[in-house]
């Protein structure tokens, strides 16, 4: 009898203590969101929102803080690289599902992971080895830019290789999930296997699809290292792909040595990384709702 | 020629030209990495630490960065792993659907996405606010937070395949949720928990933005938790952006060492979850 009393006992102190870190891991995102806008309410009281958002004038030191040209540096160099990505990486994904022998999906499958293991460190030097000198020397002559190399166009290029692995690895998740009779309807009506793609699976497969690219939009929004070591690091408003340009995310990390010596300067740097986790937040969260209507609508 | 036809084999010539591209990317990467470093490889690359005027083109290696990342990401897997192992047996402590729980998914997908950068600028709040200094304590705290709810997620969602059948059959023998949840259903997911450890320990040793602000940077060993401690990526970045090309030439070479570190845990997750997988009752 005493027994059965110590294990249920057990069984509740168990249950009681799994509670304690579980409640701290689902505070985290909060904390974080309420210990930066703390941080960032100085410089919110200075100056109206609009002014930080929409100036592109960057005189710390004079005081001016206008965010437009990060803002418009990281929409740039993300914009880019998800239109590179995802033609290629939905192809990739339907060709592994839909065509792809058995032995084909299973040898790429570890190349994938590989590829979203590899260090984005190691990104950003192979596209200084490569993509920057090639922008330099082949690319911006022949459009008859003078460019550096360092540019938005280098960044989107690397940034667009780095999301290839999440953007096909959801993709090629979402379409598996579509069942095996709608395909195989279609094809007994006498559709061509693109035919049933086109019509049938990406139809089903649509709200799974954007759920991926919106995470992969958000994880090459939030993406630092590779981006900052090719894409310039100059505060203006690029023009073209061959300008320069000043990612959110760069400007944090260059600039974090400095922050605490210049007045407003770290409130300034605190409200960019909560203006890029806010983004990113909503972000995750549209692509959740997009795969919460892709499982109902399959069912 | 019919036009259905046609279009089927664009598209298909399309989806080849796609994937040949994601894979030609991915060894493009390696072999330019691989090319460049090779020559700049040596055997003081990975047993001395920078002598002085290292930056500058002298001799010595990176074995500062080498054992700092080794222990930076070791020390924060180890405390991801205590936290998070609570965090995903409670998420799947119940046989049937709970609420809280996915909310709980939802919150840590989101923290899943959050850049880890942001995690770097948390915990440097954290640090100015306690007046301390930048150390590897501080470093493996950020890497922890980073990679904790990546890993959480990852158990959770191997614990979530273990079937039902075999829980009510624990269950049946009289087990408590709680003893079939160590004894049946860890002991089930144990080489994707294994798997899902060792890929995050290769995310906590890839990550530089995190530790950027918080780990500081050293051409020593640490010897204790309060040091401040140089990890690899950092140490490419840094040796990158020296003007000269012998130095260059080292964080080319740097890089393929931290290529084989990331390749190697890769082989042995492999290698673990295969072992493990012995246990698993289909």
């Amino acid at each position: 009898m005493s027994l059965i009393k110590d294990r249920n006992r057990r069984e509740k102190i168990i249950k009681t203590l799994l509670l304690v870190p579980t409640i701290g891991i689902g505070l985290l995102v909060i904390v974080i969101a309420a210990s930066l806008y703390l941080r960032s309410e100085q410089i919110l009281s200075l100056y109206p929102l609009t002014d930080l958002l929409f100036s592109s004038n960057w005189r710390p030191l004079a005081g001016e803080f206008g965010f437009l040209p990060f803002i418009m540096g990281t929409i740039w160099v993300t914009c880019l690289s998800m239109l590179i990505s995802i033609p290629i990486s939905i192809l990739t994904a339907i060709y592994l599902s839909e065509y792809a022998h058995q032995r084909i999906r299973k040898s790429i499958q570890p190349f994938v992971d590989l590829l979203a293991g590899i260090p984005s460190v190691v990104f950003g030097l192979f596209a200084v080895l490569l993509i920057v000198p090639l922008i330099r020397d082949y690319l911006g002559p022949f459009f008859g830019a003078a460019t550096s190399g360092f540019s938005i166009l280098a960044g989107g290029l690397i940034l667009s290789i780095m999301i290839f692995p999440i953007l096909i690895s959801i993709s090629f998740e979402v379409l598996q999930m579509v069942p095996t009779e709608t395909r195989e309807a279609a094809l007994a009506l006498g559709a061509t296997r693109w035919e049933a793609i086109k019509h049938v699976v990406l139809r089903m497969a649509y709200p799974g699809l954007i759920a991926a690219i919106v995470l992969g939009f958000s994880r090459a929004f939030g993406e630092t290292m590779a981006v900052l070591m090719v894409v310039g690091n100059v505060p203006i408003i690029p023009q073209s792909l061959f300008d320069p340009g000043y990612p959110i995310p760069a400007l944090i990390a260059n600039n974090y040595g400095e922050m605490m010596s210049i007045p407003v300067y770290d409130s300034a740097l605190m409200f960019a990384a909560l203006l890029l986790l806010f983004v990113v937040v909503f972000f995750v969260v549209i692509s959740k709702v997009m795969l919460l209507r892709f499982r109902r609508g399959r069912a | 020629m019919n036009f259905r036809a046609f279009e089927e084999n664009l598209f298909k010539l399309f989806m080849v030209v796609s994937l040949i591209l994601v894979m030609g990317s991915l060894l493009l990467v390696f072999a330019i990495v691989i090319y460049k470093g090779a020559s700049a490889l040596s055997i003081e690359m990975i047993t001395q630490v920078p002598q002085g005027g290292y930056y500058l083109g002298k001799g010595g290696g990176i074995l500062n960065a080498i054992i700092g990342s080794l222990y930076l990401a070791g020390g924060a897997i180890v405390l991801a792993t205590v936290v998070s192992l609570p965090v995903a047996w409670y998420m799947n402590q119940f046989t049937g659907r709970s609420r809280y729980v996915s909310i709980l998914r939802d919150i840590l997908d989101v923290a899943c996405g959050i850049p880890s950068l942001i995690y770097g600028a948390f915990v440097f709040l954290i640090i100015i606010g306690l007046s301390q200094r930048t150390s590897l304590f501080w470093g493996i705290i950020t890497v922890a937070l980073f990679i904790a709810p990546i890993l959480i997620r990852a158990m959770d969602e191997v614990m979530q395949t273990v079937s039902h059948r075999l829980k009510e059959a624990s269950y049946a023998l009289g087990a408590t949720e709680m003893e079939t949840l160590f004894h049946v259903v860890t002991r089930q997911a144990l080489p994707g928990i294994i798997t899902a450890i060792i890929l995050a320990f290769g995310r906590g040793i890839g990550d530089a933005a995190a530790v950027l602000f918080t780990a500081g940077y050293t051409d020593s060993i640490p010897t204790s938790l309060s040091d401040p401690v140089a990890t690899l990526p950092l140490a490419i970045f840094f040796q990158l952006s020296a003007p000269f090309p012998e130095v260059q030439a080292r964080a080319y070479a740097s890089s393929i060492i931290l290529l084989v570190i990331v390749l190697l845990l890769s082989i042995i997750s492999r290698m673990i979850s295969k072992k493990t997988a012995r246990y698993v009752i289909k």
